[in-house]
């Protein structure tokens, strides 16, 4: 594989994230790597999004709630103690296959958690079923039906995170533990950990970025567009536009949750506000930025506000600054940014062809 | 369930179905003008219930409200001039985000003005624990006001639509704008002057809901989406059917509370739009036929 045309932005990319890191360990400015990480793990919500909203064309408020689902299943499995259920025969069976870990809390009291790695896989597969079950009569829906009822879904996880006892109410769930990744590798919001931790992230971002590239550039991708320019005129043209749908919503929701995940752990726990209604606004505002069916620009767009806002850049006006974002977006360049009168020119030259 | 607490339950439900039922109308009167849903409608409730808890402090309730009706309707008009008059055929999508972004702008200028703090207005008549009995239930006065400032306002409405010129006419412009506009009706102004109608019974509602229900900057959002569970349920567009599914949906919400604990009940009325939403997208009272011609 020679280095393609198609390749350099990645590789751009790489050489970006190594750049930033070097310069924050030169310049003793290395507490920016905690943002950047967080950034990274919102940006991989975004790109999942991206490719449900820009390529599939279907909007989506609902998914705080998916990345909510991802960081609160493993953050409940990895922190509630299980000792007192120590008999139960599920319970034996899954300490004997490894799954459960004995640890001491800071009491001395011995506690029965399940650790990291299956509390990650559990996680995702239960995002995957809800995906499957939501996505399924969602998706059958369209324009105001299909924003009212993502909404509805992300109001729904955000009042059970809020309501259950079990996901620790308005108080959320602290004291995740680490999630040890590969030995040597560990996903925790340690002093130390902090380049490690950066890389990690950022290798995950890449990572979801090739993988939608290639999905984009794929079969699946040029359906998933002829899908987005007509549904009808795809489904004439022999492409299932529901199970493509479906498949991409699954696939996005699975991002969310990842992302839920290792934030989580990254932050070593998580608060119903990351379920919020707002959270999936600001998604979806970073996106329509981005130009929605641009994955490069809904990454430079959410790496930049993301890092603006966690930087506390916007101060108390941050929800304000995404409405008056989303807003005059949609009033002035509904194609993104990038695709102002004065960028486009430029932009049509060397960037990819608009469908 | 002994009668008393059953009157009690209906009369709560009552009160907030009818409440729903004017966020409700508030959807269709601009969704059948435009085809736009306009989000942001939960927000002129707010505003119009901050409004005057602020003016009431320099005037009589009465003036105050007045006042704050006007004004909210005046925020309408100027939202739909500023923002969706000069759009050319804008797609939905863009419609939705710039209402989501709009309800936004509202909520953190709300903030910022009103701050987090929750405020009410005075009851209108007596105080908090005035009560009238009804079949031995004890009934705010507040919860008749409520009843019968909001049939006031659905029976207005449906005269207005049905009688008056200018009602007529905005209902030619929902029927097809284009043979209005060729009738010579201006169906920009119409748009407007429906914008305006709309966030000014948003703002009665707020008004004579916030001494039982208390008005707070962000209280937008969950009455939209309540209000577009009614407006699902009705089936989109039809003002009537609304009434009886915002009484229905509140009748039902406040019975909930005998099954499931208080935190979940804003889950049953979300579970209950996308169920229907799922399963008679037309709503309980519309045809599947006329759905099918509809562009949501």
């Amino acid at each position: 594989m020679g280095i393609s045309k198609r390749n350099i932005p990645v590789l751009l990319l790489i050489a970006l994230v190594v750049i930033v890191q070097l310069i924050t360990a030169g310049t003793d400015t290395s507490f920016y790597l905690t943002q950047l990480t967080m950034t990274a793990y919102y940006s991989l919500v975004i790109i999942g999004l991206c490719l449900l909203m820009g390529y599939a064309g279907q909007l989506s408020l609902g998914h705080a709630g998916f990345f909510a689902i991802g960081g609160y299943v493993s953050a409940a499995l990895t922190t509630h103690n299980l000792i007192g259920l120590r008999h139960n025969q599920l319970i034996e069976l899954l300490n004997k296959t490894g799954l459960l870990s004995m640890g001491q809390d800071i009491y001395g009291e011995k506690i029965l958690t399940v650790i990291p790695w299956a509390a990650c896989l559990a996680a995702i597969l239960v995002t995957i079923i809800i995906a499957f079950a939501i996505g399924k009569p969602v998706l059958k829906l369209k324009g105001h039906y299909l924003a009212m009822a993502t909404l509805g879904f992300g109001i729904i996880i955000f009042r059970f995170a809020m309501a259950t006892e079990y996901f620790g109410e308005a108080d959320g769930i602290s004291g995740v533990p680490p999630f040890h990744l590969l030995p040597g590798l560990t996903v925790s919001g340690d002093f130390g950990a902090r380049i490690s931790n950066y890389y990690i992230a950022w290798g995950l971002v890449l990572l979801g970025m090739i993988l939608s590239l290639n999905l984009v550039n794929s079969r699946v991708g040029r359906a998933l567009r002829a899908i987005h320019g007509s549904e009808e005129a795809a489904a004439a043209m022999g492409i299932n536009a529901s199970r493509f749908k479906l498949y991409t919503f699954v696939i996005s929701a699975v991002f969310a949750a990842l992302a839920g995940v290792m934030l989580t752990h990254y932050n070593g726990g998580i608060g119903p506000s990351e379920a919020s209604v707002m959270k999936s606004v600001r998604y979806v505002a970073i996106i329509a930025i981005g130009g929605m069916s641009s994955l490069w620009g809904a990454l430079c767009m959410g790496v930049i506000l993301n890092f603006m806002s966690l930087r506390g850049m916007f101060g108390s006006y941050d929800g304000a600054v995404f409405g008056a974002i989303l807003v005059a977006m949609m009033l002035f360049a509904p194609d993104g940014i990038l695709r102002l009168p004065l960028l486009k020119k430029l932009w049509r030259k060397n960037g990819p062809a608009r469908n | 369930m002994s009668l008393q607490l059953f009157t009690q339950y209906l009369f709560s439900g009552i009160t907030y179905g009818i409440l729903y039922a004017i966020v409700a109308i508030g959807f269709n009167i601009i969704y059948n003008t435009t085809g736009i849903i306009n989000f942001a409608q939960g927000e002129f409730v707010m505003l119009g219930g901050m409004c005057a808890i602020s003016l009431h402090e320099y005037m009589p309730l009465p003036a105050a409200i007045l006042l704050a009706v006007i004004i909210t309707g005046i925020i309408g008009g100027l939202i739909e001039i500023i923002f969706i008059r000069w759009l050319d055929s804008p797609s939905v999508l863009r419609m939705i985000i710039i209402t989501i972004g709009l309800s936004i702008l509202i909520r953190e200028a709300a903030l910022f003005v009103w701050g987090e703090s929750v405020r009410s207005l005075p009851y209108f008549n007596g105080d908090a624990v005035t009560s009238v009995q009804i079949f031995g239930a004890n009934i705010s006065p507040q919860v008749l006001w409520v009843i019968g400032v909001c049939s006031v306002i659905v029976v207005g409405l449906s005269l207005f639509f049905q009688f008056t010129y200018a009602g007529r006419e905005m209902r030619a412009c929902a029927a097809n704008r284009t043979a209005a506009t060729l009738c010579g009706i201006n169906t920009r102004s119409k748009i407007t002057w429906s914008f305006m109608l709309s966030a000014g019974i948003g703002a009665v509602a707020g008004c004579v809901m916030s001494p039982i229900t208390y008005t707070q900057y962000d209280i937008g959002p969950g009455l939209a989406i309540k209000g577009f569970t009614v407006v699902i349920l009705g089936g989109l567009g039809n003002s009537m059917a609304a009434v009886a599914a915002g009484l229905l949906l509140g009748i039902v919400e406040s019975f909930s509370i005998i099954v499931v604990p208080m935190a979940y009940q804003e889950v049953i009325s979300i579970a209950i739009l996308l169920i229907v939403l799922f399963v008679r997208p037309h709503g309980l009272f519309g045809s599947s036929e006329t759905a099918c011609l509809q562009d949501f």
